[in-house]
């Protein structure tokens, strides 16, 4: 561990903050543990806590065994065969199932989003200040809660509208954006107030409309934070497991949540390979998301209550 | 993050010509909008309003034709709001928020109003629906053949869309065909031979083959004789001949009692919505009934529940309380750690440090599920060399691992958060606290920690919520086991209120279907998150930006 710390610490690279201090190659080494060499020390720790599953499960989908037994052995073998299985399982069907729902959700929870906010934003209209108070309070209500009434909603739906009933994707989608302006409209609103009036003003002597406003002005403007919601919004609707398990209920119209729960809840030994192959798949697009646009998730997580 | 950038905007662009507002107008006069002139946006929103109206006014039949009259009012009340909204000038700002304020109504504020109206019913088996459905199914349910009727000779036929049906000729020669939906007619082209159809326009008759491959339904398949569930049915054991079934009760409309024709023992309504008899005998099915408080009385009160309710809620507390601690004291050390500017390779710490928030929650629920399995994971095959510790299936042991992957799932959250107040924290307070004279830890105490607090209280509160419902985790690691041995419910160590809603509404087949009970826990959370949330919305400064 050692050498891995001093090979990070005398590696180049330029100084990120803007204090300036002695270079660490000039410090006396005891000098040098106790105000920067314990930090490397705790940092490789936690990095091997944080990604250690994270290589386990890597190595388990390539592992030629699809027992959780034959996965211990990290990176025994090497081999494609989990991979390869899936394509006799429904695997593809509920990842395509999975993006569809979670593609649409984002999409739709941006538009209603951004056009609440703008609403609230840019015009001054009786109602507005009970409807802000009542989104803050609505917001505190998690949707999943109701779970059971929302089964007993699509059940009296599903005669009326078939396409609305349960086992059916158009209504999951439908219940997810339900929750879309609740939780969504007030990290933007936030947003929508820093972009500065006059520019509206502006545009509105030159002749255009409140529609050419919101699309042409407002919406470039604010485009970093509709990627946060986006983004927020497909991976936790990537994730959601409890509304897709009760409503979707035959195997073709599942999604990863439910459909990866079913192999591995009932037969955890047998299809554990399965599973991590599975895995890695799934995960892989959400963490390269993740990781390219850290930057934006960053702020707006923070946007929301943290000031200053 | 105030400037754009390109590719996205572009992304906001290419949503354009998905929402109804007209959008992508070319400049205009002064004065004039595409809601009143005729440009293309003018049209593409008249042709959006056309398919929205013919959408709903299509809903709007098909629940008059099922009979749901819920559904049309909603239906009705949505259409006169989307049209006024949208024809109107005065209505500009409902523009944009009527969309997403439909979703919100139908989707989240009814359901909650819902879960409300379910938490004072008998909803679930046994009470599904309401009195009339089932009057309808005891009558169908105690059909039995009538002594002494004549067998019908019957050719099974198949409908066009693939339902099977009854096609028999009667005394005077007609042909008569039903289904299980469609009552027996008579139809005028038929033909029949020997006293058996040969032919049925719309149908086709099934050969000998073609029943025996569906047998079941054939011997299940129950052809009402007129629309009078009291007429009876048809119904067939051998494919060849069928009898009149009907059915053993009454039911007497004007006094609202099932008689048995048997022996005319007179079931009348209970409270709880039977049909019971004088001496105590209920039918099979009931319907729902507004029982009360009933519900809350069963939670709180009966000895199935009552105890478990309360370890349950007890350990949801415990489990949220200490879900946030531990991630944010966590999360805080390596922001600490972290933040020290002359650390070279932080940012490659940092992005490896947070890939387990990157990892959708439900796949690292069930690869710590894998890793802590008692006899063939990873941490007791490899890393405790072989040691069988009930990591998942001991009471303790349990709740432990559940913190402990929270923790994992967790702190890079906390970590983010830490990062970003730390670095908010103005220099020139630590400086004039250093001219002062103020030591490192007076420093911290005074000025780094009330002024992290301030900045990230308000998300530790909603993590707490959060955590509060994390059905997900709990659910995917140990299901809520093991088992409470103490209770014939399906609940258990690790259940936290959210999962014990998910068990008692029986929609995961464990249990029977009990709605109104799993609604009134709901409510019983839904009143403890809003306490908390309310806390949380007093210390932020969310509503003074509302002015």
């Amino acid at each position: 561990m050692a050498t891995q710390t001093s090979t990070v610490t005398t590696g180049r690279g330029t100084p990120t903050g803007g204090t300036t201090t002695a270079k660490p190659a000039r410090m006396k080494p005891g000098r040098y543990l106790s105000e920067l060499g314990w930090r490397h020390v705790v940092g490789v720790i936690g990095v091997v806590y944080a990604a250690f599953p994270l290589v386990y499960v890597f190595s388990a989908a390539l592992s030629d065994q699809g027992t959780l037994t034959g996965s211990n052995e990290m990176f025994g073998t090497l081999s494609t065969a989990n991979f390869e299985a899936l394509n006799d399982t429904r695997f593809w069907t509920w990842v395509y199932n999975t993006l569809l729902i979670a593609t649409i959700t984002a999409i739709g929870t941006v538009l209603m989003g951004a056009a609440a906010a703008y609403a609230f934003s840019r015009f001054r209209f009786t109602g507005r200040r009970v409807g802000l108070t009542a989104l803050l309070i609505i917001q505190m209500f998690p949707q999943m809660l109701a779970f059971v009434a929302i089964f007993l909603l699509l059940i009296a739906l599903g005669p009326v509208v078939p396409a609305l009933g349960l086992n059916s994707k158009l209504a999951v989608i439908c219940v997810y954006l339900g929750g879309a302006l609740g939780v969504n409209t007030f990290l933007m609103y936030g947003f929508f107030n820093t972009v500065p009036r006059e520019l509206d003003e502006a545009a509105k002597i030159d002749g255009a409309s409140h529609a050419q406003i919101y699309w042409t002005i407002i919406l470039r403007l604010v485009a970093p934070i509709l990627a946060v919601v986006a983004l927020l919004s497909f991976i936790s609707t990537f994730g959601e497991f409890i509304i897709a398990r009760v409503l979707l209920q035959s195997e073709s119209n599942w999604t990863l949540a439910v459909g990866l729960y079913g192999w591995v809840s009932d037969l955890l030994e047998a299809q554990w390979g399965l599973f991590a192959a599975g895995a890695v798949i799934s995960a892989v697009p959400v963490l390269l998301l993740f990781l390219f646009l850290q930057r934006y998730i960053v702020g707006g997580l923070t946007a929301g209550s943290v000031k200053g | 993050m105030s400037t754009p950038h390109p590719p996205q905007v572009e992304a906001a662009d290419a949503m354009a010509p998905g929402d109804r507002t007209p959008g992508r107008a070319r400049p205009r006069r002064s004065g004039t909008s595409p809601a009143r002139d005729f440009g293309p946006g003018f049209l593409v929103k008249l042709a959006l309003m056309a398919l929205i109206n013919a959408l709903g006014v299509w809903i709007v039949l098909a629940a008059w034709n099922v009979g749901s009259y819920g559904i049309l009012a909603g239906m009705v009340v949505i259409l006169l709001a989307v049209n006024i909204v949208y024809f109107s000038r005065r209505t500009l700002p409902m523009k944009y928020i009527l969309p997403g304020l439909i979703f919100l109504f139908a989707f989240q504020i009814f359901v909650v109003v819902y879960t409300v109206f379910v938490a004072f019913t008998n909803y679930g088996d046994g009470h599904n629906s309401t009195k009339q459905d089932a009057v309808e199914f005891l009558l169908i349910d105690n059909e039995r053949r009538v002594e002494g009727s004549d067998a019908y000779q019957v050719s099974v036929v198949e409908q066009d869309g693939g339902a099977l049906g009854l096609a028999v000729v009667t005394g005077s020669g007609d042909v008569r065909v039903g289904t299980a939906e469609e009552p027996l007619r008579t139809v005028e082209d038929g033909t029949a031979s020997d006293g058996r159809v040969t032919e049925v326009p719309g149908f086709t008759i099934l050969e000998r083959g073609a029943i025996l491959e569906r047998a079941d339904e054939v011997t299940e398949l129950r052809v009402p004789l007129s629309e009078d569930p009291e007429e009876g049915s048809l119904r067939t054991q051998d494919a060849r001949n069928a009898y009149v079934f009907r059915s053993a009760l009454e039911y007497d409309e004007s006094e609202g009692v099932m008689r048995s024709l048997v022996d005319g023992t007179v079931y009348s309504p209970s409270e709880d919505g039977f049909f019971v008899s004088p001496d105590g005998e209920q039918l099979s099915v009931g319907w729902r009934v507004v029982v009360g408080a009933e519900n809350f009385v069963t939670a709180f009160s009966d000895q199935r529940y009552a105890e478990p309710f309360v370890k349950i809620l007890l350990w949801t507390f415990a489990f949220a309380f200490l879900s946030v601690v531990t991630t944010f004291l966590l999360g805080l050390f390596f922001a600490i750690t972290f933040n020290d500017p002359r650390l070279r390779g932080r940012k490659i710490y940092r992005t490896l440090l947070i890939l387990p928030y990157a990892m959708p929650g439900f796949l690292a629920a069930l690869l710590w599920a894998g890793l802590l399995n008692r006899r063939f994971g990873f941490v007791n095959a490899v890393l405790l060399n072989g040691a069988e510790i009930p990591w998942l299936t001991d009471p303790t042991l349990a709740k432990l691992s559940i913190i402990g992957v929270n923790l994992w799932l967790g702190f890079p959250y906390m970590f983010l958060i830490c990062t970003g107040a730390l670095q908010a924290i103005p220099e020139d307070l630590t400086e004039a606290a250093k001219i002062d004279g103020a030591g490192r830890i007076r420093m911290w105490r005074s000025i780094t920690l009330p002024l992290l607090l301030v900045s990230t209280g308000p998300l530790l509160i909603s993590s707490f919520a959060f955590n509060f419902n994390n059905f997900t985790l709990v659910y995917m690691l140990t299901q809520g086991g093991p088992r409470f041995t103490d209770t014939s419910a399906p609940l258990g160590h690790t259940d936290i209120l959210i999962t014990m809603i998910y068990s008692v509404s029986g929609l995961d087949g464990s249990a029977p279907r009990d709605y109104g009970l799993a609604s009134a826990l709901s409510i019983v959370v839904f009143i403890i998150v809003a306490t908390i949330s309310a806390l949380a919305f007093r210390r932020t400064r969310q509503l003074e930006e509302i002015n």
